[in-house]
């Protein structure tokens, strides 16, 4: 497999590190002087750290160019074919603006 | 294939060509032409096979050789011990496998088809015992009903254990394909990568003409042949191209490729997977054809081939007719009875017969005609025979019959007669000593097909042809289905043209040359009723008898016909046998071909040694060796090295005298303890944090602060994985304002690194923060014990303040060394004693190793390994690796409190889950025989005392161990349910590995000075 880097051109994936689904968004740090956390932020996290989709088919994936630039890349990738339809840079894809809970017990 | 075929031209050859075999004087091959052939009569080779000497010319390949000195059974089958001969004259050679040379370099199952000859060859047959014409053996054939398809799964089924005892041993020794050397490989493999436009994969007329026009247009383009010599077909079949001799047109064509700067021909090169992204893996076999490899030149070297587009001229493989006898030595296809004719001047036989179901088996008895070989008949299955052929049959004088084989006979040297059930109802016996046979060809669709395309059939040429290919690649000539002479020029020079232009190269072509368009005309046979056995699979001992066995027994799918029967899963896997065997089980099950379908092609499509895939990864150079800035310098002490991931690490430095390892790392603990030493700890994984945001950024990914820190200042860190497990450790000390220098243990520096990245690039890319590893940039040194500022000072500028209050505990600054270099300094202990950890650009770490023994030789400063450094972090209840397993959260660990309340982190959520802080979990605890004399060993459990081992009653592990010179015994970490609470309650260490089981008494982690006096003095 080939992927081309925004930055360093067509790479063979051996310069690559997988890391998997680019869809689950971490939610947001919380400043924590209220109550120590936000409620409702434990099955946040579990949805976030646990849950993927086992796609056959198109999938948004992560990918470090550790062997190059040290980008952390944003693919859209045929997990059946391998054929890659997009890579991009992948700044600030991975995170919620707000945070795990929306009780608003959290400023 | 094709050409023509017409009588005038063979009676004119037959009349003008015939040259009888004369076997040079003092030479062995008896079967040599004296005239033709693309062999150097000037070149004489000597070889042996099973010890027997015998000649061959360069040029020959082993088996050409075999077949020019008479040689008719090479090897014994798989299951049943048959005789065998050589049945083709490629790499789909089934039968006539060897063991290749001796000694180390023994290589089995070599196929003679394949292997080219060269000076003291030596080969021996495989398979037999005690000697291929007396083989003890063949007596399976007579327990043959045994052998049938299943039979691993029908006989062997109980008891389990005479499975493993009698069954496998004596299959494996019955049944073994050659034997391995069992000697370290003594040569070199490559790999390499290569990048093109255009891959023209085979170097027939197809791809030829392909390279040619790819070539013409501008591409950049490789041509790799896996043959040792370019042509393919074109070397075999004789023919004409462009009114000229096709060898003729051949030789102008790979002369105007050589000259062009844009084309690469590679032969010896075969193409044995399609990978993604246009990726194709090719096996070059650079020195097989020597008997050891020039010195500093490689065995073989594995290719990684990038094209933009890929023509696939694989060409095409003829496969054999199914009938009783048709393994016997002598029956051989027909395509490969005139390869060694026309190539290598060499005669399978002298009197030939020919049995074939299509029009292109006749050019064998064109160029047997020619060779001057008696054509004893030729046998045609098809209903109407054409006319120009039988008028051929009577100028020439032998006869032709309408009708099939249906059994041969002949011994062990090779076949006699055989018998022809003529379509009309009479039976004929013929005198033959050699039966050419021809099913039709079957193109070669396994790279086109290794996307998982699956190949379509086609009825006027009764094949399949490659079905939807992989990106990027068309498939052209004979293995598409194309195989009149004509078609394969114009084919490959189309697909050449196209390939270059969709590369962007459009420079003028030409025309494709122009040869005979006659096509192949084909009545499918591929099975004839008989008495004895018929082989569909020569190399597995696969009958027609045993597909239909399958059949009945419910084995229907190709896939499962292949598993039960091992139909094609040998080294050739299948490439002589898959289409027939599924044309058999279509006829037994009553379905058509394509409903009865193909089996799943998969890479490599030749087989490739283990050797050519590691290619020079191997022994010493398995995986790159990092060394540390001091690496020399220990070395030349004597140091004993241990591998730390890629590092190798100065394990201890043993002194002459020394009786053994721990006499030597007991006296670097007390040395170190008493007086001072020094440890290169430049393998820590060391990252610069830079940024107005830094700060914020290390308050994220740390539970515990690192904003408040201040500049100077150094802080243990603990990072959390997000499922709240802890993840790695390290001191991080902030030199500027927006300046950290973080550290990581030496196993996590890679991981970690990468996940800083991925936090900085895709979670918080808002923070004004940059990352650079620094880790081969720095040597670093701890000097610890109680006379390290004596050492130091003595190294550094007299102006430095090394007090303890102008250096206090944790502080961090930058000093100047004499002699000018500025060094960090930071005051930070891992051993519990009053240390220093200095660091100097990498460059300067040799020196500084040596300076320190110089300038520290007055206060008996030593050198001390990692063994050492891990007794001083035990005795100190430091935890490292063993206990940050991917197992332990903070609270395990004792770290718990370093938790930060006031800011977020990553882990905070979940490592507050409830089976995350659970009061039962297993925590950090110190550990001691109650048995002072006894040793301690990691991986034993802790049980209560008086309770049975059991899962049940396992309440924890010692994780680290060592003998502490300081308490003189052994003493350990380990993970305990409750530990904490149970200071001083005595458990055992049960160990079941070892067959230990010992008291030991459960204390606080920190054995030596608990109060942490030494290290703040
Ligand atoms: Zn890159």
């Amino acid at each position: 497999m080939r992927i081309a880097c925004p930055f360093c051109g067509e790479r063979e994936n051996g310069e690559f590190t997988y890391l998997g689904d680019a869809k689950p968004q971490r939610p947001a740090m919380v400043a924590l002087e209220v109550a120590g956390g936000a409620a409702g932020e434990a099955e946040a996290f579990y949805d976030y750290v646990y849950l993927r989709d086992n796609v056959a088919g198109e999938m948004d994936e992560y990918w470090y160019h550790g062997g190059g630039c040290r980008s952390w890349l944003r693919l859209t990738r045929n997990t059946a074919t391998h054929e890659i339809t997009s890579v991009e840079a992948a700044p600030g894809t991975g995170a919620s603006s707000s945070p795990a809970s929306t009780a608003g017990t959290i400023s | 294939m094709t050409g023509s075929l017409s009588l005038t031209s063979a009676e004119a050859r037959f009349a003008a060509g015939a040259k009888a075999p004369v076997a040079p004087s003092g030479s062995t091959q008896s079967n040599r032409l004296d005239t033709g052939g693309l062999i150097d009569r000037a070149a004489p080779l000597n070889f042996t096979f099973d010890g027997k000497a015998m000649t061959g010319f360069a040029g020959d390949t082993l088996a050409s050789a075999l077949v020019a000195n008479g040689v008719r059974l090479v090897g014994r089958s798989f299951k049943y011990h048959r005789p065998r001969g050589i049945l083709t004259a490629g790499s789909e050679e089934p039968n006539a496998l060897v063991e290749l040379r001796s000694g180390a370099r023994r290589e089995p199952n070599t196929k003679a088809t394949t292997a080219e000859l060269y000076q003291g060859l030596e080969a021996l047959s495989q398979n037999r015992w005690p000697s291929l014409r007396y083989d003890v053996m063949s007596v399976n054939q007579l327990l043959s009903p045994i052998f049938v398809a299943g039979f691993y799964y029908k006989t062997f089924m109980w008891p389990a254990k005479f499975w493993e005892m009698i069954y496998e041993p004596a299959i494996r020794r019955a049944a073994g394909l050659g034997r391995s050397s069992g000697l370290a490989d003594p040569d070199h493999y490559d790999k390499a990568w290569a990048h093109c436009d255009v891959l023209v994969v085979g170097s027939g007329p197809t791809g030829v003409s392909a390279a040619l026009a790819a070539g013409r247009a501008g591409a950049r383009v490789i041509l790799a042949e896996e043959d040792s010599r370019a042509g393919g077909r074109l070397l075999s079949d004789g023919g004409e191209i462009g009114g000229m001799s096709s060898r003729e047109w051949l030789a102008n064509a790979l002369a105007e490729l050589s000259s062009l700067s844009n084309v690469r021909v590679m032969t010896r090169t075969a193409v044995f997977g399609v990978y993604d992204g246009g990726t194709y893996g090719a096996l070059e076999r650079v020195n097989d054809h020597v008997a050891t490899p020039p010195e500093h030149e490689v065995r073989q070297r594995l290719w990684r081939i990038v094209a933009k587009r890929c023509v696939v001229a694989a060409g095409a493989i003829e496969r054999p007719i199914v009938f009783s006898g048709n393994d016997r030595p002598g029956v051989m296809m027909a395509s490969a009875v005139r390869t060694y004719i026309e190539r290598f001047a060499a005669l399978p036989g002298k009197r030939v017969a020919l049995f074939t179901n299509n029009s292109d088996g006749w050019r064998t008895v064109e160029a047997a005609l020619r060779a001057g070989v008696e054509i004893s008949a030729v046998i045609d299955s098809r209903p109407g025979i054409p006319e120009e052929l039988r008028a051929m049959a009577e100028v020439s004088g032998f006869r032709v019959f309408n009708g099939v084989v249906h059994d041969v006979r002949g011994g062990a040297s090779g076949i006699s007669r055989i018998s022809v059930a003529q379509a009309k109802g009479t039976t004929v016996e013929i005198a033959a000593d050699t039966l050419a046979m021809s099913g039709g060809w079957n193109p070669s669709v396994g790279l086109a097909s290794h996307h998982r395309g699956r190949p379509t059939w086609r009825d006027d040429i009764a094949a399949f042809v490659p079905g939807e290919c992989p990106p990027g690649m068309v498939v052209a000539g004979a293995a598409n289905g194309d195989f009149s002479l004509g078609a394969c020029l114009r084919a490959g020079h189309a697909a050449g043209i196209a390939a270059a232009a969709e590369s962007g190269r459009t420079q003028k072509a030409g025309s494709p040359a122009a040869a005979s368009d006659e096509a192949l005309s084909i009545t499918p046979l591929w099975h004839v009723e008989g008495k004895h056995k018929a082989f569909v699979d020569f190399q597995h001992d696969v009958t027609a008898s045993d597909i239909a066995l399958a059949q009945r027994e419910g084995f229907e799918s190709v896939e499962h016909l292949k598993r039960y029967t091992t139909l094609g899963m040998a080294t050739d896997q299948g490439r002589n046998s898959n289409v027939t065997g599924l044309a058999i089980m279509a006829e037994v099950s009553g379905r058509t071909i394509p409903q009865t379908g193909t089996t799943i092609y998969r890479p490599p499509q030749v087989p490739v040694a283990i050797g050519a895939l590691a290619g020079h990864h191997r022994d010493e150079n398995f995986h790159s060796t990092r060394l540390t800035p001091s690496h020399r310098w220990a070395a030349e002490r004597g140091a004993t090295f241990v591998d730390t991931g890629l590092w190798k690490r100065a394990q201890w430095y043993p002194l002459p005298g020394e009786k053994d390892w721990l006499t030597s790392v007991d006296r670097e603990v007390l040395t170190v303890r008493n007086g001072v030493g020094f440890c290169d700890v430049s393998t820590l994984g060391k990252i610069d944090v830079m940024g107005p945001d830094a700060g914020a950024f290390l308050d994220r990914v740390y539970i515990n602060a690192f904003s408040s820190l201040g500049v100077g200042k150094a802080r243990y860190g603990l990072m959390l994985r997000e499922d709240g497990i802890v993840m790695d450790d390290g001191t991080t000390s902030r030199l500027a304002e927006d300046h950290y220098f973080l550290t990581t243990t030496t196993a996590k520096a890679g991981p970690v690194m990468q996940y800083l990245e991925y936090c900085r690039q895709v979670l918080w890319p808002e923070l004004d923060v940059q990352l650079t590893s620094c880790t081969d940039q720095w040597a670093q040194f701890s000097i610890a014990g109680p006379k390290t500022r004596d050492l130091l000072r003595e190294i550094v500028e007299p102006s430095e303040d090394l007090s303890n209050e102008g250096f206090p505990f944790m502080a961090v600054r930058e000093v100047k060394l004499r002699g000018g270099v500025v060094a960090r300094l930071f005051r930070i202990s891992f051993s519990g004693e009053m240390a220093f950890e200095i660091s100097v650009p990498a460059r300067f770490g040799d020196a500084l190793a040596r300076n320190l023994m110089i300038a520290g030789k007055q206060f008996g400063v030593i050198p001390y390994g990692t063994e050492a450094l891990g007794v001083m972090r035990i005795e100190k209840g430091h935890v490292a690796g063993p206990e940050l397993n991917g197992t332990t959260t903070a609270g395990d660990l004792g770290l718990g409190k370093m938790a930060s309340k006031k800011k977020d982190f990553v882990g905070r959520v979940l490592a507050a889950r409830e089976g995350l802080v659970d009061p039962n979990r297993q925590v950090v605890v110190g550990l001691k025989p109650v048995d002072k004399a006894r040793r301690l060993r990691s991986g034993a459990h802790t049980i209560p005392k008086g309770a049975r081992p059991s899962p049940e009653t396992d309440q924890g592990y010692v994780t680290s161990v060592c003998h502490s010179p300081m308490l003189g015994q052994w003493i350990g970490l380990g993970l305990v349910e409750r530990g904490r609470e149970r200071y001083g309650e005595i458990v055992r260490a049960h160990d079941p590995l070892r067959g230990e089981d010992y008291d030991v008494e459960i204390c606080n982690p920190v054995f030596y000075d608990p109060e942490g006096g030494r290290q703040r003095g």
